[in-house]
């Protein structure tokens, strides 16, 4: 849940990016955290393991502007994506107002992203919030890796895999060159304050 | 509970807790989060340079850590974390299941003198909550 302080009218958002292990979802957060240097106050914070893989989350606060007067903190996370790490990943998700779902389009890949998918509905379950009701929005990233000749799912499938019944905004992405990172982070960012506006209102 | 939105009065007053009862006493920075990792109000002596935005996430899943840890080796919870350094410390307290008092200090304050303080700050401001929320 946001977190408004009327006082010195900030509202604080919790957007977190969401996916199995290896699809790139820390990497979208540094891409964000170069591209918009000049919006970030602070450092990005990331917790991780000796060999680099995200170990309890990374986060990067994020100045979106004032709307009605109001400054908009968004704050970004991700979980780690290691199959092992779902306890972590249940208490990065707690408070959450959006989640990117990031999906790896390599075709060896799919049958983890359909599990991450469940997975991630039910740890929502848990916090009492639904997958189909929380704003979301999902990235098939990886695309670049067709250039290499590297196998990977088309948009179809992996639409039909994963967004056949949430029908949510999606987008194929390259986090690593950057392709669609801003649209993806630009779309969860207003549907999260839409659906904060109509909560409160 | 609601926690969702305070009201200004009601951050007013934590404020003047907070002063009163902390910055006072000589602790650089206290912060009071939600344990999703924002922050509700953070008061500083007007010296400390913490980056608090980042602080109260890290916090935050540091104590949801030590609250899983509780549960594994049977207890309900950790109601209090203390790290010590050489020169600054950080004291955890809990105020109710959402909420988190921080506090950061030097050396010159004693942990005990403190935590006869943050128990007392935090009665106050349980008062605070339960007056507009309960």
């Amino acid at each position: 849940m946001s977190f408004i302080n009327l006082k010195e009218k900030v509202v604080q958002v919790k957007i977190v990016y969401y996916g199995p292990g290896r699809c790139g979802k820390t990497t979208n957060l540094e891409y964000v955290n170069r591209k918009f240097r000049d919006q970030i106050q602070s450092e990005m914070v990331s917790l991780k393991t000796h060999g680099d893989r995200t170990l309890f989350f990374d986060f990067l606060p994020f100045d979106m502007g004032q709307i009605k007067g109001y400054d908009i903190k968004i704050q970004l996370y991700t979980v780690p994506g290691q199959v092992k790490y779902n306890a972590t990943r249940k208490l990065v998700l707690k408070g959450v107002d959006g989640v990117v779902f990031v999906a790896d389009a390599m075709e060896k890949q799919r049958e983890k992203n359909i599990r991450s998918l469940n997975q991630l509905h039910e740890n929502l379950q848990a916090y009492k919030e639904s997958i189909f009701k929380l704003p979301l929005v999902i990235q098939y990233n990886k695309v670049d890796l067709k250039d290499h000749g590297v196998p990977i799912l088309p948009t179809a499938v992996l639409r039909k895999d994963l967004n056949s019944r949430l029908k949510v905004p999606d987008f194929e992405a390259s986090a690593i060159t950057g392709y669609n990172v801003a649209a993806t982070l630009k779309k969860i960012i207003s549907s999260t304050v839409v659906s904060i506006q109509k909560k409160l209102l | 509970m609601n926690y969702g939105i305070v009201s200004q009065e009601q951050l007013e007053q934590i404020d003047t807790i907070l002063s009163s009862k902390l910055i006072k006493l000589g602790v650089d920075c206290v912060i009071i989060i939600d344990m999703a990792g924002n922050i509700i109000t953070a008061k500083d002596n007007g010296e400390s340079k913490y980056d608090v935005y980042s602080f109260a996430a890290l916090a935050a899943g540091n104590f949801a850590t030590v609250d899983a840890m509780a549960k594994l080796v049977g207890e309900a919870e950790f109601s209090l974390l203390f790290h010590k350094g050489q020169d600054s410390n950080i004291h955890f307290s809990k105020i109710d299941d959402e909420l988190l008092l921080i506090s950061m200090f030097g050396k010159d304050i004693s942990l005990g003198f403190l935590r006869l303080n943050v128990v007392e700050a935090i009665e106050q401001i349980r008062k605070v909550w339960e007056g507009t929320n309960g």
